[in-house]
């Protein structure tokens, strides 16, 4: 009775863990009940119930309602795939001028805007990529076929890989100085000689599109939800889930709605990129003293002059960021839009991957590796560099890097121009290596990744086969075990005790969604393989963030090692984890785990690292020795904040397992996956994206208001 | 009285949801504890004053006495919740945005607490900054702030940035931006408060040589009494969000209209508030020794003067007639014998 007054919260927790098990073990497995391989829709079986919503018909398998709820929203993913395709061949038809045919012409509304823009962006791209690389769409667009034909001399040479390479250095020193100058260098020229300058360029191109698109809607709808109340409140839910949903599932909505190519990728990008600057927009907006505000006023800045003037410079570092995040997640789009037929390097990557080349898929996976390094490091410096006061420098001080690039580019062309004699009959080095021209180390690895295969082949596959049916196996079954009913009391259950009655609402709104959509099933696969990573990663994380943090040259250098890692994007990840466990389902866990774990040993770290040091002082003036001081001061202190890891670590682990689905898993993504060449998958795939991204909400619902409470009482709010 | 520049009527700021609801419900009588219980912060409560043409009225109170915010309200930074604020006669609660805009363009400067530079400018760039804004021309408007930078001492550093600035020179910044436009009324909210005591009393110099040049309208807000009683033509003393009392500093030491007044100035040297005139014997004029002082000398200043004299000293006014007289062991009084009543 006392232990009860003393800890009355883990009574509770105590009594809600047991009502779970009670609940498990009070209903049984249905007999007919198995794991559903197929999709219910396209399983035509008599043992199905059916049911009609909205003129929809449902498909699926009853079982009794504690065990397993009926899909009550499964029209939702069919009338979603309806709505658009309604939307964009019937809504609203309206009479468009035709240039081709010289006539007026009745087409949808949503049709024309969607085509519209996708000429646009397509316009861009190509504009951008001639550019780069030479072609000549873009005058055809000005002007015909025929006139081109006419004056053959009229295309677009494109830039000479020096100039390029020349022109990233340079900028390079502008923004941070001579090392990332050299940095750059280093990485265009690795490139080039590698032959992966093509695609390269054209990733880039559409990192040049995406980007600048997403900065401007994002810093737009940021300022308008800094200034309006009513704004803010109808964006947040979306960022919410924008922000855990799976970048993969949007992918297919796109394909419905602007088809296969780069302008879908560019435009689905912005979806995604749009929301980490939008918040990154209000967060700096917000940041700024009320008082250089009122200064602005009292200075009688109008409205627009005190945001151009005042707020939007005086906010620039979060700006900045906004605009590193932005590049970030564009780039990181660029590879995962090879799903729908982006061209560049995440092109050649996935196409390596599906011929099983992991010498080529490594190559190229270097090569992304590089690109968003260097990206990352340049936005971060500009991001960081201070505005200098150039009025009492020279002309030549003042232009000096213009001067240079200028000089650089005469110089290119030269050498390229040389190049042509010197490279008679081949390939011009000087100006654009092909792709596959270059030096390859694919053979190499190739015979690297065979050999690994026939030395330790039995100890991997012993491995593996321990894993699967020993761990794997049996932890999944436990998952698929749980009755719906049960897990929906824990799931609302913790809810309650962790934040009363609204983060129950939420909660149990969250879950609900999940268990009445057809994919129950999956998003328990999905959870278990995610709980499997999230547990390891947390583990090591952990771990390695204290010892890490023993050292002050040890914790800054491992902070980096995260940080460079974590600009990789996750497809990349793929690519040594096949190399040594072929494609299988311990591949797609290690990698969630080595993704995962970057975030829990930088939010360990971090957590560590904020803890006073005043309190240190305090703490050993005392008398405790470290192991003391870190039990019983710092990881008290800390916690909160490695919380917040956890949560960044449990949405890492679930983006991971969804495009693991490439690797074939069964859960969600493999639905994704499947729903990107279903001409039915528009409303699946988003559906399923929103499963997931749930799943990642109900966590970090849970864990924030932990945080949030624990922090409070903490007295470090 | 010259004309009126600033002048509020019961003026009630009130911080929370429903405060002009509870404000006209409680029809003027605002009490700050009943208003906290229903979730309301009183900011300013019932202000009425006038600040005339060229006056410096300072504004005292501990913290969160409702200062800034009365500040904030006649700059029309915040709305007031209740009551009327006039500027030069024009009621400010009535323009429009753009009239506002014109307004603070043209007639007002503020000096901010926490300096408030913008910090992507350099000095020169943020002093012209009021200036661009109004439109002015580059060419124009930089070397206006030059001469700025040059008033409060700051040429050779026009081309730093605030943040390589220290704390009084960041200050001085916000000082000559708030000049830059040559405003008719100036608002300072503890200009000085962020600064060593050393270069404090320069700057407070600065300040008065700067006032008996520019002679403008000052509303000036300090902790500081004895800053207050360096600058002051009258002080107004707040204490929640209630002005309890403005008047001369002489008379808030010597006639404290409310207890709290009294607790607030008891610590004041009186020898450093009080002049000639306050102390001196108006009725006796003969007898006199050889040291005349002027009946506007504050005691301070001519104390050490006074005690080394035997006989009476005379006072004169500023056109040299013997207005009255004073004892050398009234000066001792003054100084030691009123704080000794007091306590
Ligand atoms: N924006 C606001 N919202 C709510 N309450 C406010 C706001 N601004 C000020 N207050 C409250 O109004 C009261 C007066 O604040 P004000 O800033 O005017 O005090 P102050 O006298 O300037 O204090 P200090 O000397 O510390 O600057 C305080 O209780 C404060 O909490
Ligand atoms: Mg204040």
């Amino acid at each position: 009775m006392e232990y009860l007054k003393k800890y009355p919260k883990l009574f509770q927790w105590l009594f809600l863990l047991i009502v779970f098990f009670a609940l498990c073990f009070a209903i049984d497995v249905p007999e007919t009940y198995k794991f559903i391989r197929g999709q219910a829709e396209f399983v035509k079986d008599p043992n199905q119930s059916v049911y009609f919503f909205l003129g929809k018909e449902v498909r699926y398998y009853a079982f009794d309602v504690f065990w397993r709820l009926p899909p009550l929203l499964g029209w939702l993913p069919i009338w979603i795939n309806d709505s658009l395709f309604f939307l964009m061949n019937e809504w609203m038809p309206m009479e468009f001028w035709n240039e081709d045919t010289q006539e007026f012409k009745t087409r949808p509304l949503l049709l024309e805007i969607s085509r519209n823009l996708t000429s646009f962006m397509t316009f861009l791209i190509e504009l951008i990529r001639e550019i780069l690389l030479g072609g000549l769409e873009t005058i055809v667009a000005f002007t015909s076929w025929d006139f081109i034909d006419a004056y053959p001399w009229l295309e677009l040479p494109g830039l000479p890989w020096t100039i390029v390479a020349a022109g990233a250095a340079i900028l390079s020193y502008k923004l941070s100085g001579k090392g990332l100058a050299l940095f750059a260098g280093l990485t265009m020229i690795y490139i080039s000689i590698f032959g992966q300058w093509k695609p390269s360029m054209q990733t880039l191109s559409f990192i040049l599109v995406a980007a600048p698109l997403s900065f401007i809607f994002g810093l737009g709808l940021g300022i308008a939800a800094y200034k309006s109340k009513r704004v803010e409140k109808a964006l947040y839910p979306i960022l919410l889930v924008m922000q855990t949903m799976p970048q993969y599932a949007v992918l297919v909505p796109a394909l419905v709605l602007f088809g296969v190519g780069d302008h879908a990728a560019v435009i689905i990008t912005m979806v995604v990129a749009v929301p980490p600057m939008i918040l990154l927009t209000i967060l700096g907006l917000r940041a700024i003293p009320p008082e250089v505000i009122e200064a602005g006023r009292m200075s009688g800045c109008t409205n627009w002059q005190l945001m151009f003037k005042v707020l939007i410079p005086t906010a620039r570092r979060d700006i900045l960021i906004g605009v590193n995040q932005v590049i970030m997640v564009c780039f990181s789009m660029a590879v995962i839009s090879a799903f729908i037929g982006a061209k560049g390097l995440g092109f050649n990557l996935l196409l390596a991957l599906n011929q099983l080349n992991i010498g080529l898929a490594l190559e190229a996976g270097l090569c992304i590796s590089l690109i968003a390094i260097l990206l990352d490091k340049m936005s971060l410096a500009w991001a960081n560099k201070q505005t200098d006061y150039f009025g009492n420098l020279t002309f030549f001080q003042r232009n000096k890097n213009v001067i240079f690039f200028a000089a650089s580019f005469v110089i290119g062309i030269i050498l390229a121009y040389v190049g042509t004699f010197i490279f008679k009959g081949s390939f011009n080095y000087l100006f654009e290596i092909p792709h596959n021209k270059g030096i390859s180390t694919a053979d190499f690895w190739n015979k690297g990744v065979d050999w690994i295969f026939d030395t330790f082949f039995v100890y991997i596959k012993a491995f593996n086969t321990w894993l699967i049916q020993d761990v794997l196996q049996p932890m999944r079954a436990l998952y698929l075990r749980m009755p719906a009913v049960a897990t929906l009391v824990l799931a609302v259950g913790a809810g309650y005790l962790i934040g009363g009655f609204r983060s129950a609402l939420v909660v149990a709104a969250l879950t609900l969604f999940i268990a009445l959509s057809p994919w129950w099933d999956r998003a328990l696969v999905t959870l278990y393989m995610a709980t499997f990573g999230v547990v390891i990663s947390c583990l090591i994380g952990f771990t390695v963030g204290t010892l890490c943090f023993q050292n002050k040259k040890s914790a800054a250098f491992m902070l980096g090692v995260c940080d460079i890692f974590q600009t990789f994007p996750s497809f990349v990840y793929l690519i040594p984890v096949m190399m040594l466990f072929g494609i299988t389902d311990t591949s797609v866990l290690i990698a969630v785990i080595v993704y995962a774990t970057i975030p829990a040993t930088r939010y360990t770290i971090e957590g560590l690292r904020s803890v006073p040091v005043g309190l240190h002082e305090a703490a050993t003036m005392s008398g405790v020795n470290k192991f003391q001081r870190l039990t019983k001061i710092e990881f008290p202190l800390a916690f909160p904040h490695m919380m917040l890891g956890l949560n960044q670590t449990i949405v890492f682990a679930l983006f991971m397992v969804i495009i693991g689905a490439f690797i074939g898993t069964e859960d969600l993504g493999q639905y994704i996956l499947k729903a990107l060449s279903d001409k039915n998958g528009a409303g699946i795939g988003l559906t399923l994206g929103i499963c997931v991204a749930f799943i990642g909400l109900i966590f970090d619902n849970l864990i924030r208001t932990w945080v949030g409470k624990r922090k409070k009482h903490l007295g470090i709010a | 009285m010259s004309e009126t520049v600033i002048k509020c009527e019961s003026v009630y700021k009130i911080f929370g949801e429903n405060a002009k609801k509870m404000l006209e419900e409680s029809n003027g009588n605002v009490d700050a504890k009943t208003f906290q219980e229903r979730g309301c912060i009183v900011g300013v409560n019932n202000a009425s004053f006038e600040v005339a043409k060229g006056e410096m009225l300072v504004v005292m109170g501990l913290s969160g006495s409702g200062k800034s915010t009365l500040l904030r309200c006649i700059s029309r930074l915040t709305d007031a919740t209740g009551g009327k604020i006039f500027i030069e006669g024009q009621d400010l609660l009535e323009l429009n945005n753009k009239e506002l805009i014109e307004l603070r363009r043209n007639k007002m400067g503020m000096v901010f607490q926490s300096f408030a530079l913008l910090p992507h400018k350099t000095v020169v760039e943020n002093i012209a900054f009021p200036l661009q804004i109004k439109g002015t021309n580059t060419e124009e408007s930089i070397s206006r702030a030059m001469e700025m930078v040059k008033l409060v001492g700051l040429d050779g550093r026009e081309n730093y940035f605030p943040r390589e600035l220290s704390g009084g020179q960041q200050q001085r910044v916000g000082i000559a931006r708030s000049l830059a436009v040559e405003p008719d009324i100036w608002f300072l909210d503890e200009p000085f408060s962020a600064l060593d005591p050393l270069i404090r009393k320069e700057m407070q110099d600065e300040f008065l040589r700067l006032q008996e040049k520019l002679q403008k309208t000052i509303m000036f807000i300090t902790h500081d009494f004895d800053e207050a009683l360096k600058l002051a033509d009258r002080i107004a003393i707040m204490k929640d969000g209630i002005i309890e009392q403005l008047d001369t500093p002489a008379n808030i030491v010597l006639n404290p209209a409310t207890e709290y007044v009294r607790k607030f100035t008891e610590e004041v040297p009186r020898e450093k508030v009080l002049i000639i005139e306050d102390v001196m014997d108006a009725s006796s004029k003969d007898n006199l020794g050889d040291l005349k002082v002027s009946k506007d000398e504050i005691i301070e200043n001519v104390a050490e003067k006074i005690l080394t004299q035997e006989k009476l000293v005379g006072v004169i006014d500023s056109n040299n007639n013997i207005v009255g007289s004073i004892k050398p062991s009234k000066i001792i009084d003054t100084v030691f014998g009123g704080r000794k009543n007091g306590s």
